[in-house]
C-alpha cells in the first residue's frame, strides 16, 4: 500500500457523522456495514449535492442558452476537472464519463479493441479478474480470432509475475488488469506490469474499481493507457463512472455510441464527430451522477487518501489477527500487498448461511463468488464470505464481526 | 434469534449435516443438474422412474444448509409418489416459502417439509430452498440442460 504519512489519522467519529445511513438500524441492531467492496455508503455532501441539483440547478447541459443550463453545464464540467485532478490526468479531454467500470471496460473493448485487435493477437488478463474484465475481452477475441491469455496466481492470491513475463510477446496487444482484487484484496504491482507490457508494445488498462477509494492514483506517473472506475465505490452515486484514456489513443479511437452530444454536425450524407471527451458521451448524460461524483471526490480529498489508506491498513491488520484466532475460519487471499478486504470461509458452514446469520446481527457482508468465478475455481470453493473495509469502519465493527461469527457457530453447531 | 431458530430448526441442521439419499443413484432413469449462481449451490438429482411413479432418488452437490436440507427432505417426501403427487407437494411447498410473512399456508401435503416454513422470513434464501425442487421439475420434464434459479 502507498506509504502513509506518520501523522495520518482520521477523526472517525466525525467521519461517521458524515454518513447518515451509519446511524440507522437493521433488524433492530445498529448497522455495521462491511460490504464496501460491493458499494460504499454516501456522505451527506453527496446526498446534498444531488438534492441541490434537482432543487435549484436541474437542466440539460451543453447547448442551453438559459441560466439553469449554464449552471448545470458548469457543475458538470467542473466535476470533470475534479476527476482529472484526482487521478492526475493531463487534460479533461482524457476524462470520459461512463455508467461505471463495466461500461469503461466495454468501451475500450468495443472501440479500441475492434480497431486495433486482429486475428492472432493476444490479450492478457489475470486469474483474479472480475467477470467484467473477462467477458468483454472474450467477446472481442471471439469476434476477431484473437486469444485471451491469463496470468496465474499463487495460493496467497498473488500474480505469478514470471509467468506474466513469459506470456508477453509481440503478439500481446492489450493487458487489462485489476489494480486491487475485489475478492482477494491483492494489490497488484501495476507499475511493473505497465512497464513490462509497454516493453512489448502493448497498451494497459487498469480496472481501478476497488482501488480508487483506497489508495492515491496518478495515471501519468503510472503511465497506464486506460483506467476505469465506478462512482458508487467511491462514495458517489451508482450509474456513473469514469474512463481515463491517453488523449492520443482516445483521439484515434472510433466512437463507442452514436447520438446527441457526440457530434459536431450531422447530415444524411456525413457526420462529423465532436472532439474529446464528448465524442464518447452520446446522449444526455447522468448529470446528477456526475455532480454527485464530483462531491464525492471533493469529500475524499478533504479526508485525504493517504490517511484513509493508513486507517484501512490498521483495520485490515486488526481484522486479520482477529479472524486468525478463530480455529474454523480460513482466510482466502493472503497477499503480502493487500487492501482492506477480508475474504474467508468457515469450516463446515456455507458462506450464504454465514451472511444470513450476520445479517440478523445488523452486520452486512457479502457471501458468494463476488463476480470472480475463476478465483473461486482456483481455490476450489463455491463461494466465500467477504468483509470489506472503508474509511468509516472501526475496530468495533470487526469485534462485532467476530461476535457474529461466534453466533454462526452457535446456530449451526 | 427467534427468526434464526425458525430458519435453522433442528431438523434442518440434521438434514444438513447428515443428508439423506445423498448418493449417485445406480440405475437412474432421469438426471438433471441445478445451479444457483448467487451462492454457487450445485445439485445433481437422480431419479428412478417406473411409469409415473418416482421409485427412488438420490442427489449430490454442494450448497448452503438450507439448500442441502431442502434437497434431502425433498428426496424423502417424494420417494414412492407419482409425478402428479410430487407436483402437488412442490406447489404447496412453494406457496409456503414464498408467502408473505404472517400469512397462513396449507400444510396438508407437506409433512416434515414444514420445518422450512421459516424460509419465508428470509426472501434471499427462497432460491436456496427451491433449487432442488426446480431441479426435480427439470428432471421430470426431461430437460437435459442445467437449470438455474437465476
Amino acid at each position: 500500500m502507498t506509504a502513509a504519512t506518520p501523522s495520518a489519522t482520521l477523526d472517525i467519529a466525525r467521519i461517521r457523522d458524515d454518513f447518515p445511513i451509519l446511524a440507522t438500524q437493521v433488524h433492530g441492531k445498529p448497522l455495521i456495514y462491511l460490504d464496501n467492496a460491493a458499494t460504499t455508503q454516501k456522505p451527506r455532501a453527496v446526498i446534498e449535492a444531488i438534492q441541490r441539483y434537482y432543487t435549484e440547478e436541474n437542466s440539460n447541459i451543453h447547448r442551453g442558452v438559459h441560466h439553469l443550463s449554464e449552471v448545470a453545464t458548469r457543475k458538470y464540467e467542473s466535476a470533470r476537472g475534479l476527476v482529472r485532478q484526482f487521478i492526475g490526468a493531463h487534460t479533461t479531454r482524457e476524462i470520459i464519463f461512463t455508467r461505471g467500470t463495466t461500461e469503461g471496460l466495454n468501451l475500450v473493448a468495443a472501440s479500441y479493441g475492434r480497431a486495433n485487435i486482429s486475428k492472432g493477437d493476444e490479450i492478457i488478463v489475470s486469474a483474479m479478474e472480475h467477470h467484467s474484465n473477462i467477458v468483454p475481452w472474450q467477446m472481442l477475441c471471439q469476434e476477431k480470432g484473437a486469444r485471451l491469455r491469463v496470468i496465474p496466481i499463487n495460493d496467497r492470491g498473488e500474480l505469478l509475475m514470471d509467468e506474466f513475463e513469459k506470456l508477453l510477446s509481440p503478439r500481446t496487444k492489450l493487458v487489462s488488469i485489476v489494480h486491487i482484487s475485489n475478492s482477494l484484496g491483492t494489490i497488484n504491482p501495476v507499475r511493473r506490469i505497465i512497464e513490462l507490457a509497454h516493453a512489448v508494445g502493448a497498451v494497459v488498462l487498469l480496472d481501478a474499481a476497488q482501488s480508487v477509494a483506497h489508495t492515491p492514483i496518478d495515471v501519468q506517473s503510472l503511465d497506464c493507457d486506460f483506467l476505469a472506475f465506478s462512482g458508487h465505490k467511491l462514495f458517489g452515486p451508482t450509474g456513473i463512472g469514469v474512463l481515463y484514456g491517453k488523449q492520443a489513443l482516445l483521439e484515434a479511437m472510433p466512437p463507442y455510441q452514436g447520438g446527441g452530444d457526440m457530434i459536431s454536425s450531422v447530415t444524411f450524407e456525413h457526420t462529423t464527430y465532436n472532439h474529446l471527451p464528448h465524442k464518447f458521451e452520446a446522449g444526455t448524460p447522468h448529470i446528477e451522477g456526475v455532480i454527485g461524483l464530483g462531491a464525492a471526490i471533493a469529500y475524499v480529498q478533504s479526508v485525504g487518501l493517504h490517511a484513509i489508506a493508513a486507517h484501512e491498513q490498521r483495520l485490515l491488520q486488526y481484522g486479520t489477527t482477529l479472524l486468525a484466532e478463530l480455529p474454523k475460519v480460513r482466510m482466502i487471499g493472503t497477499a503480502r500487498e493487500k487492501a482492506g478486504i477480508l475474504s474467508f470461509v468457515v469450516e463446515g458452514v456455507h458462506p450464504h448461511d454465514v451472511g444470513t446469520i450476520l445479517d440478523t446481527e445488523g452486520i452486512a457482508i457479502r457471501a458468494g463468488h463476488h463476480c470472480t468465478m475463476p478465483v473461486m475455481d482456483r481455490f476450489g470453493l463455491p463461494a466465500t464470505a467477504r468483509a470489506s473495509l472503508s474509511l468509516y469502519n472501526t475496530a468495533a465493527d470487526l469485534d462485532a464481526l467476530v461476535r457474529g461469527l461466534h453466533k454462526v457457530a452457535e446456530v449451526l453447531r | 434469534m427467534s427468526e434464526l431458530r425458525e430458519l435453522y430448526q433442528e431438523m434442518v441442521l440434521d438434514h444438513n449435516s447428515r443428508p439423506r439419499n445423498f448418493k449417485k443413484l445406480e440405475g437412474a432413469t432421469h438426471q438433471s443438474e441445478g445451479y444457483n449462481p448467487l451462492c454457487g449451490d450445485r445439485i445433481t438429482l437422480y431419479l428412478k422412474m417406473r411409469g409415473d411413479l418416482i421409485e427412488d432418488l438420490g442427489f449430490q452437490g454442494t450448497g448452503c444448509a438450507i439448500s442441502r436440507a431442502s434437497a434431502s427432505m425433498m428426496t424423502q417426501s417424494i420417494k414412492g409418489k407419482t409425478i402428479e403427487q410430487a407436483e402437488e407437494i412442490f406447489g404447496a411447498f412453494h406457496k409456503m416459502v414464498t408467502r408473505d410473512v404472517g400469512e397462513p399456508y396449507d400444510s396438508d401435503d407437506l409433512g416434515d417439509l414444514e420445518v422450512l416454513s421459516g424460509v419465508a422470513e428470509f426472501p434471499a434464501r427462497v432460491k436456496c430452498a427451491s433449487l432442488s425442487w426446480h431441479t426435480l421439475n427439470a428432471a421430470l420434464e426431461g430437460k437435459a440442460q442445467k437449470i438455474s434459479t437465476e
